[in-house]
């Protein structure tokens, strides 16, 4: 039996399809547009023809693989989080969020690919269409969250730089900005934070790049302006704030695992049947219960990413 | 005429018929706190997480604020303190239970099994464990009647929470995930508060063969 509480924030949910936030919304996005294709030329472009649409909350496309589970609320996903750069403990990067610059944001792409370069970030997402994900999210540190994301697949932007045949795994990189993020002046992890995917994993249409939450731009302390979603792993493979995408023949170097790995496998997909060595994986706390839920294979997501993984030993290769 | 100094004062105020009813609500006031953080729900997006840490933080701060009356009580001569050492080494013990407890039943549901492997397979538990264990003999033995009938023994067997202390301590620093600054502090505390009474030891010693 599950307790759920009702909590008072339980209403925000509302605020996702709130119409007036997304008309203000668009119109502010199309004003910058507007500068920004006046004003400046992109680093490098992948687009033949005129400035492109800016990307646009306003038009956001629902999809398939969103789960119907309750969502975790708004202030939950926007105060309860790890990103070290911003702070160690859980609400320090909601406070330091203002820290984070994010305008102007561009991504150096490089390594095995064959149309390397520095993208700004518009020129990089293929499409101003956005569509909804809700994802569970399954932390290393046994709680969850259900976030309904905004973003693009990942696999159709990497191939558009596309990746030469010698391009097994991509690599990619969180902004390295020590006079402004303080989490980066202790040495904790071996800055810049680093994560990396095998390519079909990449591929996959579950893994997503994303740019916003609940309908909006995303808040710093999430990972502005760009971050990972593989709903299948544990959270801290969802890399936040990227400015490097480096496409690699050997499996690269990803922070946590660099930092202990007895503790934290490259793949780190979510296992209940793997223990971390400080504790059980088994079960996992949904932000807003009180109980402890089953955690599932591949955080429920096994239908659809199981077979990515048939022959290998999931017990070694956590 | 007794003349006014610090030290008499002092004497006074510890010696107050109210003073062990006043740092009884004083202990009480972290689980009132946090208590009343849980039921308006201000302890952020995981309070189950919250109030066991805290009062996992609370029973360490306990034990420590318990090892420094001897020292205190020797560097200004208040003897007074020593009136307070039992009640707060308790209250050290019943914060050690509140935290147990959450994890029991919030964290783990009483899924036995699962806290039996939690105690084997994870070393800061395993030490966690064997700290909150070693505590119930000194809990069960704080009344007077258990002070006259075990007399010197008592004294021996109330060193135990030297061995409580650095198990806790460890058990904070094997559980933290990378940041060790919190643990540190509370170790560095301990280190001071144990060094104390070595060196005070190492001097009796001394003063005795010399």
């Amino acid at each position: 039996m599950l307790l759920k509480t009702t909590r008072a924030y339980d209403i925000h949910e509302s605020q996702v399809t709130d119409e007036s936030l997304y008309r203000a919304r668009r119109k502010f996005m199309q004003g910058t547009a507007a500068l920004a294709g006046a004003s400046m030329l992109p680093a490098a472009s992948l687009w033949p023809g005129p400035a492109r649409a800016a990307i646009n909350f306003g038009d956001i496309e629902k999809s398939e693989f969103s789960t119907a589970e309750e969502l975790t609320s708004f202030e939950d996903i926007t105060s309860y989080n790890n990103f070290y750069e911003l702070g160690l403990k859980k609400g320090d990067p909601k406070r330091n969020a203002h820290r984070l610059v994010t305008k102007p944001w561009s991504i150096q792409v490089d390594g095995e690919c064959d149309k390397p370069g520095d993208y700004d970030l518009e020129d990089f997402i293929p499409t101003p269409k956005l569509e909804e994900r809700i994802y569970r999210l399954r932390c290393v540190e046994a709680w969850s969250m259900v976030i309904p994301w905004v973003g693009v697949e990942l696999g159709p932007v990497l191939k558009r730089f596309e990746p030469t045949s010698r391009a097994k795994y991509v690599q990619f990189f969180t902004l390295y900005d020590p006079k402004n993020l303080p989490g980066q002046r202790r040495s904790v992890l071996d800055w810049p934070y680093r994560e990396g995917l095998r390519m079909d994993e990449a591929m996959h249409p579950l893994t997503i790049l994303a740019m916003g939450l609940y309908g909006k731009e995303l808040p710093n302390q999430n990972g502005a302006p760009l971050r990972l979603v593989v709903p299948w792993k544990y959270g801290f493979k969802s890399i936040k704030s990227i400015v490097r995408i480096h496409f690699t023949e050997s499996q690269p170097a990803t922070s946590w695992n660099q930092s202990a790995p007895r503790e934290y496998g490259f793949y780190s997909n979510v296992n209940p049947a793997v223990n971390h060595p400080r504790w059980s994986q088994k079960r996992e706390r949904r932000i807003g219960e009180i109980l402890k839920r089953k955690t599932l294979p591949f955080n429920g997501y096994a239908e659809q990413v199981a077979d990515l993984y048939a022959g290998m030993d999931l017990k070694k290769l956590f | 005429m007794q003349a006014w100094t610090l030290k008499s004062f002092s004497e006074q105020v510890l010696r107050m018929r109210l003073g062990k009813p006043l740092v009884f609500a004083a202990c009480l006031v972290p689980l009132v706190c946090y208590g009343y953080w849980f039921f308006t729900d201000s302890l952020g997006a995981n309070p189950i997480e919250a109030i066991t840490r805290r009062a996992g933080d609370w029973a360490l701060r306990f034990l420590l604020i318990t090892l420094v009356i001897s020292p205190l009580r020797k560097l200004t001569g208040w003897h007074g303190l020593a009136r307070y050492r039992r009640m707060l080494g308790l209250f050290a013990f019943f914060y050690v239970c509140v935290h147990l407890s959450l994890y029991v039943t919030l964290d783990k549901f009483f899924d036995l099994a699962e806290i039996i492997e939690d105690v084997i397979d994870r070393p800061f538990i395993t030490v966690g464990f064997i700290a909150f264990v070693l505590l119930i003999p000194l809990a069960a033995t704080s009344t007077n009647r258990m002070v006259d009938v075990l007399q010197h023994r008592w004294t021996q067997l109330h060193r135990l929470v030297y061995v409580v202390a650095m198990l806790a301590v460890l058990h904070f620093w094997w559980m933290v995930k990378i940041d060790t600054r919190e643990p540190a502090i509370y170790a560095a505390v301990l280190t001071g508060l144990l060094g104390f009474r070595l060196t005070f030891y190492l001097k009796r010693k001394l003063q005795e063969t010399g």
